[in-house]
């Protein structure tokens, strides 16, 4: 068995991101909104979404998280704006992982995932 | 045998795992344990060597092999202080808790419709009565826990139990704040009022001597696995006239003396309550644990484990902004504790790419975690083969984490 991390899960990046997320917040008349529960630690994280003509116009999240569903909510909710639903609906691990830059162990897949399930659950 | 750092040292050389993972610093104890070569190597010699279904054949083979799961059976009963014929095998504590959940109704009187439990109980000490209570109809009330100690709060323990309640059920130490629970005094009120007693004891026959007789209780359970046996075998103590009473839970083949077509005459206690071919192999390891166990002797860890828990928590203090949920009297080698304004998984990832594995979550203990009001917390917790270089390693593991948030 092999110790450590890749080397960038906690880099500098991320850790900023962290510090000052994009979109942590709320949004004054969501059309959508939905909280999820990660079930291995308990951490809550809201999501909030304007909907129209079928594009996301704007997202902001709350709640409280690790430093990965944090960095990983706030990475996403910038990622979907203007986006079409149809679009974000697509949307995957391999695009989440592709954000956040680094490569994540399974056991903490569920905190990175957690805020695009949010979404998805959101756009129903 | 005493234990001290050298000697711990010594014996951690008999568990191939830091063999193999030579930078380990394992801390995770409470979840599960370690095993030393010595019940590999039985588990393995049984399966090569001495194979046979027990119980059964009139062949050596099947006679030497009910032999070594009987005398797995005495050492297990020897070492808790009951009678062999009072040790049932299970999975694990889990699996005899719940057999109990499905038993106990039977023989409860009906005006008794209350459980009793307490506000720091496992998930496997609280569904289990929480379905029986909504099968039954009946009660659950919890002891609560004092906020400021971490420990349960013995006036209200006086409130909750009694002359109503069917079953008091409860932990012996605390899987996530390391509290030993002064479950001898509880139990001898809950007889007082007339209840079953029931003891998880999990997190405390690994670690501390523990007598079923001295105890008083009505049942007892742990795990294999967290003793340094393998896992899937656990054990379940009845006192011999309560389990008199008892149904089997599972029936099936070793349950039965004779049986026809509408009648059925169940074997001797505790045969007729292991129903089906038994884990003979995690049987004979568990044996086996115990016996390495009792070598060093119980006492000997209890007392290491002190010595170790006192130096931890010492040094945890010199981080900055640590908070630690324990009990300053009445503590095991288990240590909650978080650093603030940093998540414990990130901890624990932080921890683990410096070789040092912890247990962070709500540790199946969401109960406890909502009245203490907290999400989750990092937990180390020790075993004999740990060391004080364990404890600097993750004490300097954590400094470099706390200045990374900085």
């Amino acid at each position: 068995m092999e110790h450590g991390l890749p080397k960038n899960l906690y880099s500098k990046h991320i850790l900023e991101l962290y510090k000052s997320p994009k979109n942590y917040g709320l949004l004054e008349n969501p059309t959508a909104e939905i909280t999820e529960t990660n079930s291995l630690c308990g951490d809550e994280i809201t999501i909030q979404l304007i909907v129209k003509d079928k594009k996301i116009r704007d997202a902001k999240f709350s709640g409280s998280g690790c430093v990965l569903s944090l960095v990983s909510s706030s990475l996403i909710t910038d990622k979907i704006k203007d986006k079409n639903i149809s679009e974000v609906k697509k949307m995957d691990k391999k695009d989440v992982l592709k954000l956040l830059g680094i490569s994540v162990t399974p056991s903490r897949m569920k905190c990175v995932m957690l805020p695009l399930e949010a979404v998805k659950k959101a756009l129903g | 045998m005493e234990i001290n750092n050298k000697t711990a040292k010594l014996l951690r050389k008999d568990f191939p795992i830091f063999k193999h993972n030579s930078n380990l610093i394992y801390l995770d104890n409470a979840a599960t344990s370690q095993k030393p070569q010595q019940v590999i190597d039985i588990i393995k010699d049984f399966y090569e060597k001495g194979y046979a279904n027990i119980q059964r054949g009139v062949y050596k083979l099947g006679e030497k092999a009910t032999e070594l799961y009987l005398n797995s059976k005495e050492s297990v009963a020897k070492f808790i202080g009951a009678d062999a014929k009072e040790i049932i095998f299970t999975k694990n504590a889990t699996e005899s808790l719940n057999f109990l959940s499905y038993t106990l109704p039977s023989i409860l009187k009906k005006n008794r419709k209350e459980i009793v439990l307490t506000e720091m109980e496992h998930l496997s000490n609280l569904i289990p009565w929480q379905q029986l209570a909504k099968r039954n109809k009946m009660k659950l009330k919890f002891i609560k826990l004092k906020k400021d100690s971490y420990e349960l709060d013995l006036e209200d323990m006086k409130k909750k139990i009694t002359k109503n309640t069917a079953i008091v059920s409860l932990i012996h130490v605390s899987n996530s704040l390391g509290t030993i629970n002064p479950v001898k005094e509880i139990i001898k009120y809950a007889k007082l009022k007339g209840a079953i007693t029931v003891l998880d004891a999990a997190q405390s026959v690994p670690h501390m001597k523990v007598n079923v007789k001295d105890l008083g209780c009505d049942f007892l359970a742990f795990s294999g696995h967290k003793i340094i046996g393998p896992t899937g075998i656990g054990v379940l103590y009845g006192r011999m006239a309560l389990l008199e009473k008892l149904s089997p839970f599972m029936f099936g083949g070793g349950a039965a003396k004779s049986a026809n077509f509408n009648q059925i005459c169940w074997a001797d206690i505790p045969a007729r309550f292991e129903a089906g071919t038994q884990n003979i192999a995690g049987a004979i390891g568990l044996g086996k644990a115990i016996k390495y166990i009792q070598k060093i002797g119980i006492e000997n860890i209890e007392k290491w484990e002190k010595k170790l828990t006192a130096y931890a928590l010492s040094k945890l203090k010199e981080i900055p902004k640590i908070k630690i949920y324990n009990s300053t009297k009445n503590s095991s080698g288990i240590i909650s504790f978080n650093l603030e304004k940093i998540h414990p998984h990130d901890v624990a990832s932080l921890l683990d790419s410096e070789g040092v594995v912890i247990r962070t979550g709500r540790h199946c203990n969401m109960l406890l975690m909502k009245q203490i009001g907290i999400g989750g917390t990092c937990r180390m917790s020790l075993y004999f083969y740990n060391t004080f270089e364990d404890i600097d390693a993750l004490i300097l593991a954590l400094k470099k984490i706390v200045k990374k948030f900085e």
